[in-house]
This record gives C-alpha cells, structure tokens and sequence, in this order.
C-alpha cells in the first residue's frame, strides 16, 4: 500500500510534498483523470462511502459529481461530529449548562436540537454556553472563571480528540471538566459493512483522522469487509484520485488499504497524539445519531482523570431518545443510504437557517453542505 | 487639560443646545465643500434642503452603514457611507445628484474619529463632485450602540433607470472588477484573526467607471454585489428576471490574497460584499465594447465577461467550477460575515 506505484492512472498527485496547491486544481489534469473513471467503471452500479464533511464540501464545491460516470456514486456517511452526536449527549450537556455550569463546545453544536431544546435555546433562556474554537480556548475560560465550573463538551474524530487529551493531561484548573463524545471513526467504517443491506463497494478514508491513526489502522477493516479503504486528501484532484484508486482496486477484486494522500499521512501515524490519546481515554461503546450503538467507537476519560471527566463531577441523567424528528431521512444519509435530495423534508421545511435533522445543522452535514453548494449529481 | 467634551462625544452633543452647535460648525460642516443642489443646502440649517433636478427619471435610495472595524484597509466607514448610496444610485443608471447624512453615536465615541471618518466622506463627495444637502445627528447612551452608525441617502436622475430585472436570455453577464476584496479584506482586519494580508477593500464610487458604459447602451439590468456578494447579486438577477444565468468559475476575477483567505476561513469570496464593483448584463452585441469601455477606465482593468443569461432552470444561476464540473451556485445563507456594509 502507497507504494504501489499509481500505473494507468494519470497523475502526479502521487509525488508528495513538492506538489504545489494549484496543480491540484489543473484542469486539465482532472480531465484526465475523469476520462480514466470513465474508461474504468465497472459496469455493475458503485457506491463509494467517504466519511468526512470537509470531502463532502470539497465534492459539492468543485462540483465533482457531475464529473462521476453514471454508475459510480459517491456518499457522505457518518462523517460530521456534529450530526452524529447523540441526543442523549446533548441532553447531559444542557442539563449541566441548566445548573450553572459554563458549557464551552464548537459553534454548530449549540444548535443541535436534543429532546427538549438546543444549547444556544437553553442560553437564551440563561444559561452559560460559550462557542470556543478549541479545548484549551475552553481552559482559558476555566482559568479567568476559577470560582464557576467550567464543561468543555468535546466532540469529533481522531482529528481532534488529541487536542483535549493535550488539555486533560496537562494539569487542567480544578473547576475545568471535559464531557466527551470523542468517537473513532475506524470502528464506524465496519459497523457500516456490518449493518445490512450492504452496498459499499469502496470508502475514502478521512485525511485530516488518518494523519493522526495512520493509513494502517484501516486495514483490520478492509480485510474483515474485503472492502478497498483509500486515504484521500482535501483537493478535488486528491478527491478523484482516491475514487480511481478505489474503482481499480474494485475492477482487480483487490480489498486493500491505499494512501492517496502520502504528502500528509503516513503508514503509522501521528504516535504523539496516539500516545496523548491513550493516555488521556480508554475505547469504549457509543451510540451515534441515526445509527445506534457501535462496540468501541467512543473515547472514556480515563480514571486517573475522573476528577476532569464531567460524567462524574455532574451525576446529570439523560436517556437514549428518538434521535430522529418524523420524516427526516437523516439515519439513512449517516448510513449512507440516502442522499439529501431524496429526504422529503430537504429545501422545504428543512434548510440550514431552519433545520429539522443534524445532518442540516452541522455545516459539514450532508443536508447542508448539498443546500448551500446547489449539489445536484448530474446537473 | 482639554474637557472630556472636546476630545469625546457626549450626551451634550445630541441635545440640540449650545455644544450641538459647537460640534456642527467646528467639526462636521466644515468638511463639507459642496453643501447644496438648489436654493436651500446644509448652510441655511432649514427643516430641508431644496434640489433642483436636471431632466430624467428620479431615483432615491437610502442605506445604513454599521461596518466594523470603523477603519480597514482600503477605507473606513465615512467612505463606504457616500459609496454604498452613490453606487445604489449608479447601478440604478443614474447619476448622482444630492446626498444626506444622519450619525447616530454612541456616547464616549472620540472625536477625533469622527473628524476622520467625516473628512474621508467629504473627499469623496468632493471626488464625485455630490453635495451634502442636509443631516442629522442624534447620540445614544452608552451600549445602546457600538460606536457609530452611518445612514445616507442619496438623489439621482437616469435618462433611464435600469432596474436588476431587465436582462433576457443570450445577455453577457460582466462584472467590472476583482469579486470578495471588501468582505475578505474586512474579515482579515477584525480582532481575533490574526491575519495578515496585503488585501484592501475595493470600496470606491462607481459613477465615473458606468458613465461611458451607460452612455454607450445596450445594458439590460446592473447590480452592486454588496451584501451576499456576487452569488446574491446573480440569483436575484436570475430570479426577476425568470431566467437562468451560467457563469464560468475560471472567468470570475479574484485575487489570490482573497482566494487564500477565502480558503483559509472557509468563506466562499463570491458570498462576500464588493464595494465598489457592478455585476452587468448587456446584450450580447454590445458586450465587448462596454467591455472594453470598462477596461479603458482604471477602475476597470479587470472587467470580465464571466457568463450569460440562458433558458435553461430560470431564476437559477449554474456555475462551471474551475475544475471542469457544474453546480448551481445557489443564494448564500444567512450573513457569513456580518456588519460589513
């Protein structure tokens, strides 16, 4: 895997490092790679699941889908935080919040809808929800409210769980706790292939997360599945490289691991933030938004860290609820099942400024990505 | 010591008494050349001004200017106030005739600011040649308002107005410059970013570019990309006008500090504010002499034909990406960039 040298597929993208950004968006170079897509779709219908909001956005912005031979689909599965954190979580959130707590987490959350209400409803109503762009901005806060408890509710993949094991392990004032719904995105990808119906012929691996666990965490799953599992980057030429790799490996019958994206990730890994990571948090099981609950795809605070683990500093309850306002077809977009335009809801009553389901709400949401950038396969 | 009065503005000033007087005559009025377009202007300190209009089509439009910071890089809040209304009146074919101007401040603001943004305003009036015919001033409490709101609203007259609406199917679309400068420059300049770049704001009066280009016909319908950016400006050209426009991605100018920026934050530069920029459709056999009619002005060296106006998914606009795909470029949501205009 990433050694294997790209032959037939006509690009440079292969050569890290030197590459400069605007050769990633020639194109003319696109247009022969799209010519090689054409040339090599297999003929049976191909759907190719990517995980990751950022190559939902680069998709829909370059406008890639209307490039795709007709049989190759390309479909965002549960790769924003934001939509599949579960109601249950937000609902401990608010709660917390609701007892005075200053409750810091990233933009989008606050305006996912739990059971009863939304963060920034529960701050119009009084309480302390604060919008930070990091945990450590969360700490900041901590450290100028000494006498408040300060909650950082931690969301996202590998790509940002280091960063708040960074703050836990780095002696976090005594009134700063973390609320985590970390979740791993490897464990994701083989609940996906184990949920039928299957039709995944193929993933893109998240670039961003696979910089820090490696190219090589996915390969338990892509031999268990004998599905291809292919490393892209952010550029639409990484984007369509990737997709040429995984219909090559479709067209051979090979179920590998390949890194289209070797100018930023490597075989192993980030063994820092791995090793932050195991530090900080132990796997444990986690219910996601529209799927349920998958065995060791989320991250516990460890017990040495208890006394920062807001779990146990607020014995809030919440229960497991209807993840899902009737009619939204959110759980079969986070499958990827469904894209946004089949949802009925979608455009009308459902749009970013008034959305129904997460996937409207988090702008790395599929729902909302497809409103705001006119997606429209085959436009 | 000077008293606090002299150097901030106080609830004093917007009492209408003594020191009122005082700001008036020393500070604001003497900035101002040109102070009347009739009988009655600023000086006579009427209940109103009286404008004698040349013949034509009368057009008013009217705008509050709330930019933060006051001052960016490219201009500051004074210019953007006679911009913004000068270029409303512009896009709308007609030329301008008369402006006024109503502040609005927030107790403690320093007066030294206010001289500058009223100084940078009267600069460009005198550009123009446009008078200030009337104003008004009122201060408010202390956190009833951050700092300073700016309203003005202008007076024109068009041989013929052009309305947004007017343009047909087979019409050039152009725009007559660099798209995102003002919306991106802005962003970069605001606390918290940390962002340095050599980007200004575009802001600047458009008159003096469209006034060759009007007089040479042919223009079906004109817009300033302000609020929402060119995205805005296309759909709701597309959507009066019940037909589709195709833009070519690669055609639409941007600089590569806006395009980096725009990367880098994540906001598109084409649902960001121009500020002194017109999006114009034009029949097709006219659209290369406005064309280069426009690249004949120095305002207008980087004016592009960048789409035109087709049959197809009426009130839509569909974009060619640069990397050879197509979308619809749809009405941006909501304000990625609030109080920028």
């Amino acid at each position: 895997m990433g050694g294997r040298p790209a032959l037939g597929i006509p690009l440079a993208v292969t050569e890290p490092r030197a590459t400069p950004p605007f050769l990633l968006r020639d194109p003319a170079r696109a247009r022969a790679l799209v010519d090689f897509l054409h040339r090599h779709a297999p003929p049976e219908m191909v759907r190719i699941v990517h995980v990751c909001g950022t190559h939902e956005m680069t998709i829909a912005e370059n406008g890639l889908r209307s490039l795709l031979p007709s049989g190759v689909e390309v479909l965002e599965g549960p790769g924003c935080p934001v939509c599949v954190t579960p109601t249950v979580d937000l609902d401990r959130a608010v709660k917390i919040a609701e007892r005075g707590a200053i409750v810091c987490t990233f933009g989008d959350m606050t305006r996912v809808p739990g059971t009863r209400v939304t963060l920034a409803e529960a701050r119009a109503q009084g309480a302390d929800v604060r919008v930070v762009l990091s945990a450590a901005d969360a700490v900041v806060v901590a450290r100028k409210n000494p006498d408040r408890d300060v909650v950082f509710f931690a969301v996202g993949f590998e790509t940002t769980a280091p960063g708040t094991a960074a703050v836990l392990l780095d002696d976090p004032p005594p009134n700063f706790s973390v609320l985590c719904s970390h979740k791993l995105i490897p464990a994701a990808l083989d609940a996906l292939m184990a949920t039928p119906p299957t039709r995944i012929a193929g993933f893109l691996a998240p670039g961003h997360v696979s910089t820090v666990i490696g190219a090589a965490a996915y390969r338990a799953v892509a031999a268990r599945h004998h599905v291809p599992i292919v490393v892209a980057g952010f550029e639409p030429l990484d984007i369509l490289y990737a997709i040429a790799l995984v219909l090559r490996q479709v067209r051979e019958g090979r179920a590998e691991v390949e890194n289209g994206y070797p100018r930023a990730v490597s075989e192993e890994g980030n063994l820092r933030a791995q090793e932050l990571l195991a530090m900080a948090f132990a796997p444990c099981d986690a219910v996601w938004r529209g799927i349920g609950r998958i065995p060791g795809s989320g991250l516990n605070i460890r017990d040495e860290l208890a006394r920062h683990d807001a779990r146990h500093a607020f014995s809030v309850q919440a229960e497991e609820g209807e993840d899902k306002p009737p009619g939204c077809l959110c759980s079969e977009v986070l499958l990827a099942r469904a894209v946004p335009t089949d949802c009925p809801l979608f455009r009308d009553p459902c749009t970013p400024l008034s959305p129904v389901g997460p996937c409207m709400v988090g702008s790395e949401g599929a729902c909302s990505v497809w409103y705001r950038y006119g997606e429209r396969p085959h436009l | 010591m000077s008293r606090l009065s002299d150097e901030r503005v106080t609830s004093l000033h917007g009492a209408g008494g003594e020191l009122m007087g005082k700001l008036l005559a020393e500070r604001i009025l003497p900035a101002f050349r040109l102070r009347r377009a009739g009988p009655i202007g600023l000086d006579e300190l009427d209940d109103g001004a009286v404008i004698e209009l040349p013949p034509g089509q009368v057009v008013v439009t009217t705008d509050n200017h709330a930019v933060k910071p006051f001052f960016f890089p490219g201009g500051d809040i004074g210019k953007l106030a006679v911009c913004g209304t000068a270029n409303d009146l512009a896009v709308m074919g007609a030329q301008p005739v008369a402006i006024t101007m109503a502040l609005l401040l927030e107790e403690g603001f320093s007066l030294a600011d206010l001289e500058a943004i009223l100084t940078s305003a009267a600069r460009e009036l005198a550009d123009l040649g446009l008078p200030l015919v009337a104003g008004d001033t009122k201060v408010m409490g202390r956190g009833e308002l951050d700092g300073i709101v700016i309203n003005t609203t202008g007076v024109g007259v068009a041989e013929r107005a052009i309305s947004d609406a007017g343009l047909a199917v087979g019409d050039a679309i152009l725009v007559t410059g660099t798209v995102g400068d003002h919306g991106m420059a802005l962003l970069a300049a605001r606390e918290g970013f940390h962002l340095q770049t050599e980007l200004t704001s575009d802001v600047a009066p458009l008159w003096p570019l469209l006034a060759p280009v009007l007089a040479a016909g042919g223009i079906t319908a004109m817009k300033d990309p302000t609020r929402g950016g060119l995205a805005a400006a296309l759909n709701e050209m597309a959507r009066k006008a019940r037909v589709g426009i195709e833009v070519r991605e690669n055609a639409i100018p941007i600089r590569p500090e806006a395009q980096a920026l725009s990367d880098l934050l994540g906001i598109s530069p084409l649902e960001v504010a121009c500020e002194g920029r017109a999006v114009i459709a034009v029949t097709a056999d006219h659209a290369e002499t406005v064309l280069s009619l426009l690249h004949a002005h120095p305002q207008g060296k980087e004016a592009r034909i960048i789409g035109r106006a087709i049959p197809d998914y009426p009130g839509r606009v569909v974009l060619n990406t640069g990397i050879g795909g197509r979308r619809f470029l749809e009405m941006p949501v909501g304000d990625p960039v609030p109080r920028i205009c």
